[in-house]
């Protein structure tokens, strides 16, 4: 479904952010993609969704390689939670937001009313349909950032540090969205916790390189890994 | 918050208004557009001496506001820090032009101060009717009307990002006018000398928020087009609502309605 073939990229030169990197995501697998800040992990969203094109090596998504032509195709497929929810509610209302994929891929003004209803009812944020954005707190904003998302059916839902700063409660409730999500999911955090809630499958990175591949259960248990690469024990392995 | 972050963020907040459900707001924007930009052409086109002609101008908002169930006083409170700078215009006309013109009692009224007081109003008009278009059509709509008009996507699109991203940019300058003034106790405001890199990093973090914004639409099948605009079509009673409005700001240009009357009575 989405793979790199030995990407590499950089932002500056002489200072690779991505080196030679190379995975492979089934259809309806969730991977947790983590590492210490500054491994890369936004870095490697931004090639999938072509905001960024590698230097060398490829990028496939369900099958097509990513190039200019088909991006269009390719963004359609896929949906980005962004990491600053603010940035990603420009609209003025939750309702207005959820419309405006849709809208732009054609869809009539009742159909994609009726879409983005069904889909806060799913997620239970009714009550949020006519809020103004700016208006709602962090977590209600971040749950709406992902009705937005679903909104647009993508087969494949991109997040980036999707509980970064919220509390407790927001950040429980939008683990258990993640893991009703029937659709494949890459998953970018230093929650180490959240990633065992929902990932089956990790993926470390370290200086744009994979470090360790493999069952969420392994690599998160493996103390001396995590340590190696910047980063602790999920803190129900504390004893 | 600080004063002039509350301030701009009153300003940029049209939404509210927005959402009221009245004639004016379910007109069409494009003749709504079309209406403002003609009313502003014909206000700023009257000579500086011609106060009373002008005077009747104020008709159209008056007429806007009672339409469109918008309060004057919040159009006021919104403008509050643009006016001053717009009434700033004509400020030294009456120092510099003091051939007196009538006397009311012992006042002498100067065409200096008749000059100063036309130009303040062609600032106030114009501005309460670009408010009143702002804020009884959305954003998007005002797009879309440009777009009708053949105007660039690119331009439109620049449009847009700025106003949605008036809000942002607020809230970037306040938090960091917040962390300066925690490390630097006792000052009013942000240094002279600290205006240089305080402004280049306000400029940096910017453009990376724009850039993350612009990338959200993008991702969302944003093309410069704006699908989601409601449509902005003219319909029979407004481009007849349109033309009368255009006709009468014509009418009030070229006669002095305010005269006429008053020699009506005489
Ligand atoms: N726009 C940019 N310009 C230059 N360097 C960047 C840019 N964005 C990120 N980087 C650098 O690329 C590296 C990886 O960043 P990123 O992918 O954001 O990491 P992560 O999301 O894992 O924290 C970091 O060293 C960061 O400093
Ligand atoms: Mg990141």
């Amino acid at each position: 479904m989405l793979e790199f073939r030995n990407v590499s990229f950089s932002y500056e030169k002489e200072r690779p952010v991505i080196s030679d990197l190379s995975f492979k995501i089934e259809e309806g697998e969730t991977v947790g993609l983590i590492g210490a800040n500054g491994a890369g992990k936004s870095t490697v969203m931004k090639l999938f969704l072509g905001l960024l094109m590698p230097d060398s090596g490829s990028i496939l998504v369900d099958g097509k390689e990513l190039t200019k032509e088909v991006l269009s195709d390719v963004r359609k497929a896929l949906g980005f939670v962004l990491q600053d929810s603010d940035d990603q509610m420009f609209m003025p209302t939750v309702i207005d937001d959820m419309m405006f994929a849709p809208l732009n891929y054609g869809m009539s003004r009742e159909e994609a009313e009726a879409k983005a209803d069904e889909v806060l009812e799913k997620l239970g944020l009714t009550e949020l349909k006519n809020r103004y954005n700016h208006r709602i707190s962090g977590g209600e904003k971040r749950m709406a950032a992902i009705a937005t998302i679903l909104a647009m059916e993508p087969k494949v839902i991109l997040m980036d540090e999707p509980t970064a700063a919220l509390d407790p409660y927001n950040r429980r409730m939008v683990i258990n969205t993640i893991k009703e999500l029937p659709q494949t999911k890459v998953i970018t955090s230093h929650d180490l916790d959240m990633i065992m809630d929902t990932c089956s499958r990790v993926i470390l990175l370290s200086k744009g390189r994979v470090a360790a591949d493999g069952p969420a259960e392994e690599i998160l248990k493996d103390k001396d890994l995590l340590e190696a690469n910047r980063m602790e024990l999920p803190l129900r392995y504390y004893m | 918050m600080n004063k002039l972050e509350t301030a701009l963020r009153d300003l940029s907040e049209m939404d509210r208004l927005n959402s009221i459900d009245s004639p004016v707001h379910r007109m069409s924007p494009l003749a709504k557009f079309l209406i403002t930009i003609a009313y502003i052409a014909v206000t700023v086109s009257f000579d500086k001496y011609q106060l009373s002609n002008m005077l009747v101008m104020i008709l159209y908002p008056a007429f806007m506001f009672s339409l469109s169930g918008i309060p004057v006083r919040t159009c006021f409170y919104k403008l509050r820090i643009v006016l001053p700078l717009v009434m700033a215009v004509g400020l030294f006309n009456p120092f510099l032009d003091r051939v007196p013109v009538m006397r009311i009692g012992s006042f002498v009224v100067t065409a200096g101060m008749i000059s100063m007081v036309t130009l303040m109003l062609k600032g106030v008009f114009s501005l309460t009717a670009s408010f009143l278009l702002v804020a009884t059509t959305p954003m998007d709509c005002i797009c879309a009307a440009l777009r009708k008009l053949h105007v660039p996507s690119m331009l439109v699109t620049l449009l847009l990002l700025t106003y949605r991203y008036a809000g942002v940019l607020t809230e970037e300058a306040s938090v960091m006018t917040d962390a300066y003034l925690l490390r630097a106790p006792g000052q009013k405001g942000v240094h002279i000398s600290a205006w240089g890199s305080f402004l280049g990093q306000l400029l940096l973090r910017s453009m990376d928020r724009a850039d993350d914004l612009y990338a959200s639409m993008k991702l969302r099948g944003f093309s410069g087009e704006f699908a989601y605009a409601k449509d902005v079509k003219l319909s029979a009673s407004d481009t007849v609502l349109m033309v009368l409005c255009i006709g009468a700001f014509i009418l009030f240009r070229l006669v002095n309605i305010a005269g006429l009357l008053g020699s009506l009575f005489v």
